[in-house]
């Protein structure tokens, strides 16, 4: 997995509630059986005005023109900025792997839904967590000031705006140190397979039933 | 301390490791596997070389392309029209031959909803730990098991460690005291909780459904309630396991037999929350106060008893909701309507891993039976959770009694609950479903989806708009 340290980049401020993974990656792209590529439908119903198909070349759809990222101010934009709920709904990592392909980095909102927030730190994703005040502030400076960036450093836990105002955010330290070090879950968790196999073998003696062959 | 919560429990006796930084791994009993989220998990399994760790813990089965028509069925997986969606069955075929996962395929009977086929296989089993890359996995947890949906990446690190690394979260008890009026449903009953404590109200947080209006519904209607927890922002619902549960599991195909299975019911019986034990947050509904619901926005939160008036944008006071309100409003297309019988439908949907058992079945052909679909709808269709639920309501003559009130009998799968095979809403069209998202174009782009139980998505079928089902029955 890739690392994430630290990171600068521009804010594009999605502002609505309860986003789902439905809007950040509508079903019919879920039939690929690949990781990549699905940047070019993030948001799809939102930022398109016809019914984007799978296959489909992007370049040359009809855009709806007030939505954020359609919006030039906000091209090359790697931090989001959202409201509450953001992620939920369907579990789908095609959500997560589309704001990546899309080339965010970062996701700021006042709360999170848990499959979502989890699927993202899988993925080199950050998902920051601050309060409804701080996340009202930055809404509202991003909307006074073209260019608005943000800079997150993941080891010092905070997001610093450009005129020096700092927020610090929680996460939790498997987590972080999984996401600096860009360490892949399976090989940690395999470190402890003796673990895993001792546990398993109490547990067929004492519930068997657990183990049946499904033929 | 040593009274424990059911998800204590449940979190206990699957722990492998507590670790350092608060993180622990826990034990996979279960994993299902379907063809949209599992391709990248088998991928990734071959690039790095490794095999599963324990394959009986997992189990197969399509079913969110699977097309739903006899025609496109009888041919198997040929027989799928669009060559994308066809690509991710056969790729799920291929993976689980390839790694010896026994899989339901399109062909066999037992195919079907995963969530569906789990409980009727006897695969999900009290006191189990069960996961799947989807998050209507909290399903299971009617039987008392801890189970809640995964991304791709988990459902790779299952197959390759049957463990995941989990964090515990908080307890919440939900419960419904009293008794349910006629008609109400479990469907109901969850959707009047999460009207209560809104699609964020459970985040972080396990929720153990109980109270009398929960212990008395049968395990469909456990598994109605727990499909939902997700809707209410819980990743998993657990409901205390008692003789209802018992009688389910036994004789099912792969429930324990013979003296394992005594042992199994002795162990099962401590599957309750102790006396005492301590809930962060706990919420009551009286169930008397529950009426027929339905939703009218684009979130399963606006959500309404069919007696109420749709919400309007400019009566509320917080600025996110008002904001949220005006958008599902002009979504759903509202201005000029005020009630929900002001809506005109255009589609019935009766299936879905929320809706599609044998005893949902039942009750919406008990509604239709000797009526007939109102004529200004464009389609009702009901899909049955598997190709068992199926053969039994072939069997019960209920295929019969919807054909004859004009609602179509299809092949089990998802269909139209996200509409990734041929079954849709059209765009701007109102669909009373009994399935359990109502997002902007989840059934189809530009669709308006509203949130019902079997009942009421019969009566309404038969209506042409929402009614209270009691009214209907009453002529
Ligand atoms: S029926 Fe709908 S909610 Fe359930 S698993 Fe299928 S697509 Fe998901």
């Amino acid at each position: 997995m890739r690392a994430f340290t630290q990171h600068q980049g521009i804010v594009a401020p999605l502002d609505l509630a309860n986003v789902d993974t439905d809007m950040i990656i509508p079903k019919q792209f879920l039939k690929s059986i690949k990781r990549t590529g699905f940047g070019k439908n993030l948001f799809d119903e939102l930022r398109y005005e016809d019914e984007g198909q799978p296959d489909q070349e992007c370049t040359g759809r009809p855009l709806r023109e007030d939505f954020v990222l359609n919006q030039a101010k906000y091209a090359g934009s790697s931090v989001l900025l959202a409201r509450r709920n953001f992620g939920c709904g369907s579990s789908r990592e095609h959500a997560p792997w589309a704001l990546d392909d899309y080339g965010f980095r970062v996701v700021i909102a006042p709360s999170f839904a848990d499959i979502f927030f989890n699927n993202c730190f899988k993925n080199g994703l950050l998902p920051i967590q601050l309060s409804e005040e701080n996340v009202e502030q930055l809404f509202q400076e991003v909307a006074n000031e073209d260019g608005y960036a943000l800079s997150i450093d993941l080891e010092a836990q905070t997001v610093t705006t450009q005129s020096g105002t700092s927020f610090s955010f929680d996460v939790d330290d498997f987590r972080k140190h999984c996401l600096l070090n860009g360490l892949d879950d399976i090989g940690l968790t395999l470190q402890d397979q003796d673990a895993i196999k001792s546990y398993e073998a109490e547990r067929q003696q004492s519930a068997p039933w657990l183990f049946v062959n499904k033929g | 301390m040593s009274t424990k919560t059911l998800y204590d429990k449940l979190w206990d006796q699957h722990l492998v490791k507590q670790r350092d930084d608060g993180s622990a791994l826990i034990y996979i009993d279960l994993q299902l596997l379907h063809e949209v989220t599992s391709p990248q998990a088998f991928e990734g399994l071959r690039m790095a070389n490794r095999k599963p760790w324990r394959i009986s813990g997992n189990l197969a089965t399509p079913d969110h392309n699977v097309p739903t028509t006899k025609n496109e069925r009888r041919e198997g997986v040929n027989g799928i029209a669009d060559p994308v969606s066809k690509i991710q069955v056969v790729t799920l075929d291929e993976n689980c031959d390839e790694f010896g996962i026994t899989e339901f395929n399109m062909m066999d009977e037992r195919q079907g909803i995963v969530h569906v086929v789990g409980p009727e296989q006897g695969a999900t089993l009290p006191g189990m730990t069960v996961v799947c890359g989807d998050s209507h996995t909290s399903t299971h947890g009617a039987f008392g098991a801890l189970a809640h949906g995964i991304g791709t990446s988990e459902v790779e690190h299952v197959l390759a460690t049957q463990c995941l690394v989990q964090k515990k979260n908080k307890n919440m008890l939900v419960r419904v005291d009293g008794e349910l009026s006629p008609y109400v449903s479990a469907k109901d009953v969850v959707l009047a909780i999460i009207g209560e404590i809104g699609t964020a109200g459970g985040t972080g947080y396990v929720i153990e459904f109980g109270g009398t209006g929960i212990q008395s519904l049968s395990m469909e209607g456990r598994m109605t309630v727990c499909n939902m927890a997700i809707e209410a922002g819980a990743r998993v619902g657990l409901i205390a396991v008692d003789q209802t549960t018992i009688d389910y599991v036994e004789g099912r195909p792969y429930a324990p037999k013979g003296e394992q299975w005594d042992q199994a019911v002795e162990a099962w019986k401590d599957l309750v929350s102790d006396e005492g034990a301590h809930f962060d947050n706990v919420v009551v509904l009286k169930a008397e106060d529950i009426k027929p619901q339905v939703t009218w926005g684009t979130s399963p939160e606006m959500v309404i008893a069919i007696d109420q008036a749709i919400p309007r944008s400019e009566d509320q006071t917080d600025p996110v909701l008002k904001e949220g309100y005006a958008r599902a409003w002009k979504y759903m297309g509202l201005e000029g309507k005020s009630v929900l019988a002001d809506i005109t439908l255009d589609r019935v949907f009766i299936g879905s891993c929320t809706n599609s058992r044998i005893e949902d079945l039942r009750i919406a052909a008990e509604v239709v039976k000797g009526r007939q679909v109102a004529e200004s709808l464009k389609q009702a269709i009901v899909v049955p959770g598997s190709g068992l639920v199926k053969a039994q309501a072939e069997a019960e003559g209920l295929d019969e009694i919807f054909t004859q009130a004009g609602l179509e009998w299809r092949e089990p799968g998802c269909s139209m609950c996200l509409a990734m095979n041929a079954d849709k809403l059209g765009n701007g069209e109102h669909c009373a479903s009994t399935s359990n998202r109502n997002f902007e174009g989840r059934q189809g782009f530009g669709g308006r989806t509203h949130l019902v139980s079997p009942a009421m998505a019969a009566a309404a079928a038969i209506a042409g708009h929402f009614v209270d089902v009691n009214e209907l029955v009453k002529h």
